[in-house]
């Protein structure tokens, strides 16, 4: 058996004998980031035209490409539902889309169990295009008569945008980790 | 990366169960949604009490930013003035010299309206605002206009109140919370506002193009009689919005009227003010100015 390590100065997560991982944390930083990306950039800004991204769904894909199995893969009902009642989007649009994108992003890992980054950010692109054309076509269909070139901008940033996405949360999984939690 | 081999169920019954019903929940999952959009799209405003129930509770974080926002956009005024100090003082100096003798016949104008609005015995109303609020937020990425504000029923708006900011209209009161209501902006491509040329009183509906600017359509087809930098009012035509508010400046033509760039950014405006719903006086007979007959 393995020994504990001992702290180290410059040791970023020193292990020791004492701490662990919250529980708490480590299950509800997930969830609550993407319940953050979705209410936060209505707060944010005043946008005269839709040019941000859909970071609550962008926040999802990464969370589920980082860590597959860590989210539910049910986890696109509640957080679309959550999604849905701030976006101004027609209720149930994110609900089916986030639902279908876990879907998707399963069936791509069992075709292609090895991956690198640029084939999560390729995978991650093609369903933030569908999910922007098709939010799009369903606000259309609830009252809404929007060209689709509106939203070009909005797709560019939000492909572009992705591998930043990717970073912040890989720093929240680093954070979600912290042994924060006094044992004994 | 490898695939993380936790996804693996195998031979445990009770992980293979757990597998086979994440997938069963997040195939209904997609039906429940595929449903509820389906409701939506036949009563647009059937869960407009669950969304304003999610926008009060919301709503003390999103008045926190708004004000922090507020603050920003005021420090990079600050910063972006210092820039251009120099050039920008004389030239303000010099519209601040044309503007008070506008000013002056301005009103000059008002005075000679009234006394004539006198003589016909018209009310000289200019109806007091429901409320003054802040816009808290407003739909990042949907490609529909709404915007929240900070107030809802408990200080009595209600659904149809034109909302406006001193530029001009922002929207109209689309649904409404407690303490929260969502405001159909005018950029949304379902808002249809009817304006008219602030000049010439040429007729015409503004309806959102979701970018940020609207469509002129005007209601007589012809010539087109408009010029860019002509500015839309609303004409308060069908009640609704009361008129002589501004709305638009036109920006480029079309072959059936112009897109015009909307006045009033609501990234720009902190307060906003609530008006009651306008109606027009059909009981006054309002006499037609008659032109001279050739």
């Amino acid at each position: 058996m393995k020994a504990p390590r001992i702290a180290r100065s410059g040791d970023r997560y020193p292990q020791q004998i004492d701490r662990a991982p919250s529980t708490l944390l480590a299950g509800a930083v997930p969830w609550l980031s993407v319940m953050l990306a979705s209410a936060a950039p209505s707060w944010a800004f005043i946008a005269s035209a839709p040019i941000v991204p859909p970071l609550g769904l962008m926040v999802l894909l990464g969370w589920r490409l980082l860590r597959p199995g860590l989210l539910p893969l049910w986890a696109g009902l509640p957080l679309g539902l959550f999604d849905d009642l701030y976006s101004g989007q027609p209720l149930g649009s994110a609900i089916l889309l986030w639902s279908l994108a876990m879907i998707v992003l399963e069936i791509v890992e069992t075709r292609f169990p090895w991956r690198n980054f640029l084939q999560d950010w390729m995978a991650a692109a093609g369903l933030l295009s569908a999910a922007i054309f098709f939010g799009t076509v369903f606000a259309n269909l609830t009252g809404g008569s929007t060209r689709l070139s509106v939203m070009n901008p909005q797709l560019l940033i939000a492909v572009l945008g992705y591998p930043v996405i990717g970073r912040l949360v890989a720093v929240l999984d680093r954070f979600r980790l912290l042994n924060v939690r006094v044992l004994g | 990366m490898a695939p993380p081999t936790n996804r693996r169920p195998g031979f445990s019954r009770r992980a293979q169960y757990s597998l086979f019903t994440g997938y069963i929940v997040a195939i209904v999952g997609a039906g429940l949604g595929a449903v509820l959009l389906i409701v939506t799209a036949l009563s647009p405003h059937a869960f407009a009490s669950v969304r304003g129930a999610a926008s009060d509770a919301t709503s003390p974080a999103a008045a926190a930013t708004a004000q922090a926002r507020g603050a920003g956009q005021g420090l990079f005024a600050i910063v972006a003035g210092y820039i251009a100090a120099g050039s920008q003082n004389a030239q303000l100096r010099h519209e601040a010299e044309i503007a008070r003798v506008r000013l002056a016949e301005a009103a000059a104008v008002s005075d000679e309206n009234r006394r004539l609005k006198a003589t016909l015995a018209l009310m000289d109303e200019d109806p007091r605002p429901v409320a003054a609020a802040r816009l808290i937020g407003s739909t990042a990425n949907s490609s529909r206009r709404f915007a929240t504000l900070s107030v809802g029923s408990d200080r009595g708006v209600a659904v149809g109140m034109p909302v406006r900011a001193p530029l001009g209209l922002i929207g109209r009161v689309l649904e409404v919370g407690r303490r929260t209501a969502r405001v159909l902006l005018i950029t949304d491509t379902e808002s249809v506002v009817p304006v008219r040329r602030a000049a010439d009183g040429v007729a015409a509906f503004a309806q959102g193009r979701a970018d940020g600017s609207v469509q002129i359509r005007l209601i007589s087809l012809g010539v087109n009689p408009l010029k860019r930098g002509d500015v839309m009012v609303t004409s308060g035509s069908g009640g609704l919005y009361r008129p002589d508010i501004a709305v638009a400046v036109v920006a480029s033509l079309t072959r059936d009227g112009a897109v015009a760039r909307v006045l009033s950014d609501p990234a720009a405006s902190d307060l906003v003010v609530v008006d009651p719903m306008w109606q027009p006086p059909s009981d006054v007979p309002v006499p037609v100015p008659t032109k001279a007959k050739r």
